[in-house]
């Protein structure tokens, strides 16, 4: 990985059509549905190629999870596509009620994840989705880093059993994976590693949390680096670990700081090795209109936003 | 239809209903409202018109039947029962803990269901999923639902109506169970649903208005569906809640409530009639 150098910028949500390209093309069984966003959530890249398996609904995210959930008991192996905000809030009880509770093999693409749509402003910004589908038995939530990390994680979720919701992003964001780096679903990344405190983040705010190690590093403090790409299945033995090692976590997300990655790592913490936990998110506020890099700016999502985490954390160890 | 084949149905009613009464009685809670006002769609479907095997509950060219209104459970789990997918004696640990048969539909619970329900307004859209699979399988099983009326005030119900009809799922055929009551009294005074059928007409369905109750005419509207083809079908049953036991006839405080010991061998008097 390269923070240094100039990078190649690409939003995760292309990475899911090309994963689903890919997976067009290996399973036949997988189909693909969305709610009048295929160009924007890159689903119409599959519809294109496979139109006897591509299903727009309409603007309607409910019956596309329930039509979804049909297909999946027809030995299909359906993704319901669409914003995150609408599928994840809307859609959440026949998630819960169809998909989850039965258990059905449905993954679920919740797109424009994170206050970085931007323009759009609060109303189209998803901050609680992590949140909504977190708490959902037999769900895995996925929230990948790069463009690379998410056509990864779009056919990991096609070959494991059971609902998964994929979290991508609009905006282009730095391609700092490899094609060879290893993925697995519920196996955290440690990308760079530290010994006085941890960042643990998931999504492109990674590439933010690769920013601030540099940076922590010039100021003589040694941080380790979680990519934290799955946030349920939890990698619990990573977070210990990185809670043993250096006594001291920061959370990065860009997601309300309830009920998210953060919630997920201080409830494991909390349980078995309480340290000092910092948070670094959306902090309980609804989002609004701006350029991307503004509203990073303003809502506290850089990487000397994470610094400053980092300092105020080293300060309760 | 032979008398002798409507005679042998109009029996399997009786225990039916009986099971109704008897389960939710035995559980001390439960729908027999809303059970009892759908006996003879659901004996139609499970004992003359499905292409299943209840011995193989998984096999791949079965018809798929899918509870929308999964509160009338105890109806459906009666059917499957009586044809052969669990003992008829297991009906009675209904609701109780550990049961197979849970308060509202399990699939996980019990294996032999398609899927779980209980949420109101979810299961057409399902059903249109399986047709959907159907069609890229080119499998012929065909999809039945079956909803309430009440349960047509969910959003999600006019949504999937119009996925089936732009889909042309000619495989899924809804069945609305139009007792015309629901927990908090009349439909039309709750949420008024009229005109039903021209509503579903001009979402492309084609629509077919019966008694609920008379099997002549069950029996039809469900030939007919199946020999539509093009667009989904949509049977408008006529039915009366409670149906079959005198003072639960409707009554809407009958949707959610269980017969005391008291109730049930008057409702049992009712079903077999006083020689009984």
């Amino acid at each position: 990985m390269n923070t240094k150098t100039s990078v190649k910028m690409l939003p995760t949500r292309d990475g899911y059509g090309h994963g689903l390209l890919e997976l067009g093309a290996a399973k036949p069984e997988v189909v693909v549905l969305d709610a009048d966003l295929a160009k924007s959530t890159r689903s119409d890249w599959f519809g294109d190629k496979y139109p006897d398996r591509f299903f727009d609904i309409g603007i309607s995210e409910q019956d596309m999870i329930g039509t979804a959930a049909g297909l999946a008991l027809g030995g299909k192996i359906p993704f319901a596509t669409t914003y995150g905000v609408f599928v994840a809030g809307r859609a959440w009880d026949q998630i819960r009620t169809t998909v989850c509770y039965a258990d059905l093999n449905v993954k679920i693409a919740g797109n424009h994840g994170g206050i970085s749509v931007g323009a759009d402003g609060a109303t189209h910004q998803a901050l609680e989705d992590i949140a909504l589908m977190r708490v959902l038995p037999n769900m895995r939530v996925i929230v990948p880093c790069d463009a690379v990390e998410a056509k990864k994680a779009t056919i990991a979720a096609a070959n494991v059993y059971g609902p998964c919701f994929l979290r991508f992003a609009r905006e282009a964001t730095p391609v700092f994976t490899a094609e060879t780096d290893f993925f697995e679903i519920g196996k955290a990344n440690v990308l760079k590693d530290g010994k006085d405190v941890a960042i643990i983040a998931c999504g492109p705010i990674v590439y933010e949390a690769l920013l601030a190690h540099e940076m922590l590093q010039d100021m003589g403090i040694s941080s380790r680096i979680i990519n934290m790409h799955t946030v349920k299945p939890l990698d619990e033995e990573a977070v210990l670990q990185a809670a043993a090692d250096t006594g001291a976590i920061v959370t990065a997300e860009e997601h309300q700081v309830y009920g998210g990655l953060g919630g997920a790592v201080a409830e494991l913490l909390v349980k078995h090795r309480p340290v000092p936990v910092e948070m670094v998110g959306i902090q309980d506020t609804f989002g609004e209109s701006g350029a991307p890099e503004e509203l990073a700016e303003k809502y506290g999502l850089t990487a000397k936003h994470i610094v400053a985490a980092v300092q105020k954390v080293l300060k309760r160890k | 239809m032979f008398t002798n084949d409507l005679e042998k149905l109009s029996a399997i009613c009786k225990d039916v209903r009986a099971d109704i009464v008897k389960m939710t009685a035995a559980a001390g809670s439960g729908h027999p409202g809303g059970s009892l006002s759908a006996v003879e769609l659901m004996t139609a479907l499970y004992f003359k018109v499905m292409r299943h095997r209840p011995q193989e509950p998984k096999w791949p060219d079965r018809d798929r039947f899918i509870l929308s209104k999964g509160h009338a459970c105890p109806v459906l789990y009666s059917v499957m029962a009586r044809t052969g997918y669990f003992p008829v004696e297991e009906l009675l640990t209904l609701r109780k803990l550990g049961s197979r048969l849970q308060g509202h539909p399990s699939s996980k619970a019990l294996p032999a269901l398609e899927v779980s329900s209980g949420s109101l307004g979810q299961g057409l859209s399902i059903a249109n999923g399986l047709a959907l699979a159907a069609k890229i399988n080119k499998q012929d099983y065909r999809v039945y639902s079956l909803h309430g009326d009440g349960e047509l005030q969910e959003g999600q119900i006019w949504e999937a109506a119009m996925t089936a009809a732009h889909y042309k799922l000619d495989n899924v055929c809804a069945i609305i169970d139009y007792n015309g009551l629901q927990i908090d009294g009349a439909v039309e005074k709750v949420m008024g649903l009229a005109p039903l059928a021209a509503k579903w007409q001009a979402f492309n369905w084609h629509t077919i208005e019966i008694d609920g109750h008379d099997f002549n005419q069950v029996l039809a509207a469900y030939e007919e569906a199946k020999n539509t083809k093009g667009k989904p079908t949509v049977i408008i049953a006529r039915t009366v809640k409670g149906k079959g036991v005198s003072f639960m006839e409707n009554a809407a405080g009958w949707h959610g409530k269980a017969p005391n010991q008291e109730e049930l061998q008057k409702a049992l008097r009712d079903i077999y009639g006083r020689e009984n």
